[in-house]
């Protein structure tokens, strides 16, 4: 087992795999991105009480779980990287940082835009949005943090650290604002806590979350390729490859 | 040889060139609190400009917003919590810097000693030299900003218990940063996000005590929160020095 | 379908803006984050098929014109 982790590990053979890999996430993720939409937009009913502007949740929502997962994947690929010394963990970390800052500022916009119909406000501190502001600010540090180090272990290693430091610290955040949001605003109607959606309404969001989650793999695994070739670029395989390429 | 060594001390007891450093865990720890708390001492405005820092942001709110007592008192308890926060964040990045610079943090890393129990005393320090004192003060500038009667202990309290994890939490920015020449901005990004349930249930317990209802929930969480800081920080502050000092 | 005509979709029930506003910002960066993660490869291969091009050149002169060893070479490149 450990034999097959230490493979895993092996930028080489990571290369070759996710090569054969890569195509199937990008379809699915095309697929059922497409799909998703065309039914959340066109053919999902119109909520009873927000009307059409319900449909952002086909976006809002996928992107906020991305942006939590992605930045737990973070973290764990962090933890890997530290306890086991895989690099490709550590690649992969950085390569996804950037996408889950971009899923979570998504989040942001579209919950906002959302608050002007259902509350007439382009800006609510509700639970869910202030959350989500703060893991914005979460990622920025990660990702600052990472440029910050001349020495490419160092930035490597301090980015692993604060972000499992910052995982730790999300639940409680979350917990946290939910109570400040419940204490300050009683009467609240949060724009994704609702009662159960017939299947007509949450089948295209399903949907559209699976197609975000391939979203995410395939461009991490085409984004980790790029950085093994930028980081092995001295060892003879990516020589080899490259004058293949060429 | 230890042999010849132990021989040579027993026969010459003044001799201590040659015994290892004598004690454990204790000592170590008892001889770090006591360098910092004496080189903070040293440092007489480090510890005040944190004070002075507090004092001036909240004369600031007043004069940007409004003088109303009514307001100001509506208003209080979160100003008093963001501005000691603040006054906190400004004093970290001189925690490990200056131990940094002369290359007394290198050293501590080589110590025998448990790294997490050494900065665990570098961090009581700081607390007891800055977090305490802004406890201390803050119910002075309650008085300037119309706080409700019945929360002034309550806001002390609050703030010297919050002000602890504050400090441990801030001090693993710190140690990431304290090797990057421009690491005082990237230490308030990084260590705001996570400041932010201590703010919450700190200006949360004052606000409970204005209205009158039961501050102790408030309280127990920020003892909880401590809890976790102390578990869990010690040892990411000693693996962020570690990474700052290698890079 | 939800919706009588191609105008009452975009119109979305008097919420267009705010929906087409959402969904127009997600699509865009989601098209971004390919195009940007494509790019970022290209620009990566080309940089490094100059550099093996490069040193495939000065070993092949190396080779030829005096007997300095290849670490030598690789050491110049870099």
């Amino acid at each position: 087992m450990w034999a097959f982790i230490h493979k895993l590990g092996s930028p080489k053979w990571f290369y070759a795999i996710s090569a054969r890999l890569q195509p199937w996430f990008w379809a699915a993720a095309a697929l059922l991105i497409v799909v998703g939409s065309v039914w959340g937009l066109a053919f999902a009913p119109a909520d009873y009480q927000q009307g059409n502007s319900f449909r952002i949740i086909y976006v809002h929502v996928p992107a906020a779980f991305l942006a939590q997962s992605i930045f737990v994947s973070m973290a764990v690929a962090g933890f890997i990287f530290m306890v086991w010394k895989i690099k490709i963990a550590d690649m992969a970390a950085a390569m996804m940082a950037p996408l889950g800052a971009a899923m979570t500022f998504v989040a942001l916009f579209s919950g906002a835009v959302w608050g002007v119909p259902t509350w007439g406000t382009w800006w609510m501190w509700d639970a869910r949005l202030t959350s989500m502001l703060i893991l914005l600010f979460l990622y920025f540090g990660v990702i600052a943090l990472r440029g910050a180090f001349a020495s490419r272990d160092s930035a490597s290693r301090a980015a692993s650290v604060l972000a499992m430091v910052g995982v730790i610290n999300i639940p409680i955040i979350k917990y946290s604002v939910d109570w400040w949001y419940t204490l300050h605003q009683p009467a609240t109607f949060s724009v994704t806590s609702r009662p159960a959606m017939p299947l007509e309404m949450w089948a295209p969001l399903l949907i559209m979350v699976l197609g975000f989650y391939s979203f995410f793999i395939a461009v991490t695994l085409m984004r980790t390729r790029s950085e093994i070739l930028r980081r092995e670029s001295s060892k003879r395989w990516v020589r080899e490859l490259i004058g293949e390429v060429s | 040889m230890p042999h010849v060594e132990s021989r040579l001390v027993r026969e010459r007891g003044d001799v201590s060139l040659l015994r290892e450093p004598q004690g454990g865990v204790g000592v170590a720890i008892r001889a770090t609190l006591k360098r910092d708390l004496v080189l903070l001492m040293r440092r007489r405005s480090e510890v005040l400009n944190p004070l002075v820092f507090f004092a001036l942001v909240i004369t600031l709110f007043p004069i940007g917003i409004s003088p109303d007592p009514q307001l100001l008192a509506t208003i209080a308890p979160g100003l008093l919590w963001v501005a000691a926060l603040l006054a906190a964040l400004l004093s970290l990045d001189s925690l490990f810097r200056s131990d940094f610079d002369d290359g007394s943090l290198e050293q501590l890393l080589l110590s025998p000693q448990p790294l997490p129990a050494l900065v665990l005393a570098k961090v009581g320090v700081h607390w007891l030299l800055t977090g305490l004192p802004l406890a201390l003060m803050a119910p002075l500038l309650g008085i300037m900003l119309s706080l409700p009667a019945g929360s002034y202990a309550v806001l002390a309290l609050s703030l010297a218990l919050g002000s602890a994890s504050l400090s441990l939490i801030g001090a693993i920015g710190a140690a990431l940063t304290v090797g990057l020449s421009r690491g005082g901005v990237l230490l308030s990004l990084l260590v705001l996000p996570l400041y932010i349930p201590v703010l919450i249930f700190g200006a949360g317990a004052v606000q409970a005590a204005i209205l009158g209802d039961g501050v102790s929930a408030h309280l127990a969480i920020l003892g909880a929160l401590l809890a976790v800081a102390l578990s869990l920080a010690p040892w990411a502050i000693a693996a962020s020095l570690r990474i700052s000092i290698n890079g | 379908m939800a919706f009588d005509s191609l105008s009452a979709f975009l119109a979305m029930g008097g919420h267009g803006v705010y929906v087409w506003a959402s969904w127009g910002i997600t699509g865009l960066l989601l098209l971004g984050v390919v195009v940007h993660a494509r790019a970022e490869r290209r620009a990566l291969l080309r940089s490094l098929r100059r550099r093996v091009r490069r040193e495939q050149r000065h070993a092949a002169s190396d080779a030829v014109a005096t007997p300095v060893s290849h670490q030598e070479g690789h050491a110049r490149e870099s």
